[in-house]
């Protein structure tokens, strides 16, 4: 089958693409990882170029960039806890991508997340010991960001609106719910510098890892990856969503509910970034304000595409850009860089990476046997 | 509220459609183009935030406002010119493409743009339509940028283009069906390109509208999302660059709500009026049917009508 010849969905959607085989299975699998990674490369060379431009010299940056991210105990510390938020906010963008939708809104979900595992212990403090209230603030983080990023697989379903602009049209919405709820009617009076809710507690809040400064997102969020992963390759759930993103007509012809499927991906996508923003106000804001919108739901969808939205490639990749978020204020004080420097490498990367796409089934070394062209 | 509070907001919500609308047109109108060709640039938000961005640092350094909204319109050229290069390329998906876009569009101006959040560069001229007028409220409702003019022309101009002149005709041949296009001899890539990279360049002026006129200053948060509801705006325009004229007037008016009834001191329930226009663009999209009912307006190839 000539692969590189045809564009849109249609190569890539076959059985042997759903079921590879042995031998085959590693080459594919070495083609995720080669052309990432050379995409990687580029990106680098083509930052690099940007910095020489500025009269800034890329190996100093890239030093920083290491010792900043993964130099020491410490940064290895700051790294993993902008890893865990940007783990299931990844995952908000993977699993509908998996049933075919284009999901950017995780950044709304995840401050709806939070706003509502903020709000939620409030009329209980002090009433119910501190893991009731906490099991009660995850569930209402994970309901309301569910319920957020539902809402946008209900409209692709129903009415056929484009989940990507919906998606992120929710997120300047959720930023708005979140901006008139903590300046106004949900307003702490004793908070009058950074409007905020009120606090949840010292008491109430989440403490570290033993012996870390790492929160728990961060085995919540590798265990949701890896339920994320059985769901996907070992259900058969897993397979009609599959199914699903390959070929809605091959779905509907085969009697797939697709339309339950996608919001059904949706539903577990917001309940990932959802929960994102309960560990982010139950570890380290205590209550919901502005800080809220760090950008960890923008940054998960770089995360996801780097991972091919496969869930268990996640973590790994989350962390590589919870390193370079890290390493952002190092690399601003040392080398006085504008503190869009990170953003700018990532917007290169995501560019970079996406265009890499079009290196696939170009390389024979990494074809299955019998797909190659015969002489 | 009194009689003269009504009129001071339906006033201010007047002047601030003709006034806030004008980035929503000149994007819609670039996105108009290039999905006319059969691409979709969701992009576009990332140009628009360049270009305000390259307009402003231009207008600063040259102390022109128009060699501002000339190189807004050049570096928009070249970032809708990339999209479609990319998306040239087999086995690359426009939409993500876009995605990818915005980001690199927003981090390359914020990056670049960072020493010129402070100074302030010389703006565009505006024209005073309503001197004529005894009522200084309704004067200076009409002081009309002329950027504002340019963008009527344009909608006007791309309409008459796509239905009178042969290049209209390939564009919208190309966007309906490749398959015929290339039997006619058309180069399906080629077109594309342009159509994204003018598109582009459209999109580019928007955001010199941004930082040199209204609000007129050079800022990290400057657009919040308009590249975007843009986008969704040619949906609702159903593709008819007139139509993108009409809803961009509309959109105005409901992002200049908040902003308006706050004029007559109306504050409750004011981050709710900011979020008024992303509501309204996605009623706008659920809205009975529309989204399926406006599929059939659409050019044939385009991906975001799945």
């Amino acid at each position: 089958m000539e692969k590189g010849a045809v564009s849109g969905v249609e190569p890539g959607t076959g059985l042997t693409e759903l079921l590879p085989q042995g031998g085959d299975r590693l080459r594919r699998a070495a083609e995720f990882v080669a052309v990432p990674a050379f995409a990687l490369l580029v990106a680098a060379a083509l930052f690099s170029a940007v910095l020489l431009g500025m009269g800034q010299s890329p190996l100093a940056f890239f030093e920083l960039l290491w010792r900043g991210a993964f130099g020491s105990a410490f940064s290895w510390q700051n790294t993993l806890q902008r890893a865990a938020p940007l783990i299931l906010t990844a995952l908000c963008v993977a699993l509908p991508a998996r049933a075919g939708l284009m999901v950017i809104g995780g950044e709304g979900a995840f401050v709806v997340g939070g706003l509502a595992a903020a709000i939620a212990p409030l009329p209980f403090l002090g009433l119910a010991p501190a893991p009731v209230l906490l099991a009660l603030m995850a569930a209402a983080g994970m309901l309301a960001g569910a319920l957020w990023i539902g809402l946008v697989g209900v409209l692709r379903h129903r009415r056929g609106v484009n989940e990507t602009i919906s998606s992120l049209l929710l997120t300047y919405i959720a930023v708005a719910v979140l901006s008139f709820l903590v300046e106004g009617p949900l307003r702490d009076p004793a908070t009058p510098n950074k409007p905020s809710t009120h606090p949840i507690g010292a008491d109430v809040m989440l403490a570290p890892i033993p012996g870390t400064s790492v929160h728990w997102g961060l085995v919540a969020g590798i265990v949701a990856c890896v339920l994320a992963h059985l769901l996907i390759s070992r259900t058969s759930t897993g397979f009609a969503i599959r199914i699903a993103g390959g070929n809605p007509r091959t779905a509907l012809g085969q009697g797939l509910p697709v339309g339950k499927l996608i919001v059904l991906c949706c539903l577990l996508a917001g309940g990932a970034a959802g929960l994102a923003g309960f560990f982010d106000v139950a570890t380290v804001h205590g209550a919901a304000n502005v800080s809220l919108v760090a950008g960890y739901g923008f940054t998960g969808i770089l995360v996801s595409f780097l991972a091919r939205h496969n869930a268990l490639a996640i973590p790994p990749v989350a962390i590589l850009f919870g390193g370079i978020g890290a390493a952002g204020g190092l690399i601003q004080r040392r080398l006085g860089l504008p503190d869009a420097t990170v953003a700018l490498l990532e917007g290169v990367i995501f560019v970079t990476l996406l265009t890499s796409e079009t290196l696939y089934g170009r390389f024979a070394l990494f074809q299955p046997r019998a797909a190659r062209p015969r002489p | 509220m009194t009689d003269t509070g009504v009129i001071t907001v339906l006033i201010a919500l007047l002047a601030g459609a003709i006034r806030v609308s004008t980035p929503f047109l000149f994007v819609s109108l670039g996105e108009c183009l290039t999905e006319k060709s059969g691409r979709v640039n969701l992009g576009l938000e990332g140009t628009l935030v360049l270009g305000a961005m390259v307009a402003f640092a231009i207008s600063y350094h040259s102390g022109s406002p128009w060699l501002g909204v000339a190189a807004a319109a050049g570096a928009g050229f070249l970032m809708g010119a990339l999209h479609g290069a990319i998306c040239r390329l087999p086995r690359v998906n426009d939409i993500a493409i876009g995605i990818a876009m915005m980001s690199f569009g927003t981090g390359l101006a914020l990056f670049l743009g960072k020493p010129y959040i402070q100074p302030s560069a010389p703006r565009l001229p505006s024209l005073p339509l309503g001197d004529w007028l005894d009522m200084p409220a309704l004067a200076q409702m009409l002081d009309v940028s002329p950027l504002f003019l340019v963008g009527l022309a344009l909608a006007f101009l791309l309409d008459w283009v796509f239905r009178n002149t042969r290049a209209g005709l390939i564009v919208r041949v190309t966007g309906d069906d490749a398959a015929a296009a290339r039997a006619l001899g058309i180069g399906v890539d080629r077109v594309r390109l342009f159509a994204t990279a003018l598109g582009g360049a459209s999109a580019g002026v928007g955001g010199a509208f941004l930082s040199l006129y209204y609000p007129g200053s050079w800022n990290e948060g400057l657009s919040s999302g308009q590249g975007l509801m843009a986008v969704a705006l040619v949906i609702f325009a159903r593709w008819q660059p007139r139509r993108c004229l009409l809803a961009s007037l509309f959109f105005g008016a409901a992002s200049a709500l908040g902003p308006a009834l706050q004029s007559v001191g109306i504050t409750a329930g004011y981050y709710f009026l900011n979020a008024a226009p992303y509501v309204l663009t996605l009623l706008i999209m659920a809205g009975s049917g529309s989204a399926r009912r406006a599929a059939q307006y659409a050019p044939g190839e385009l991906s975001i009508n799945r």
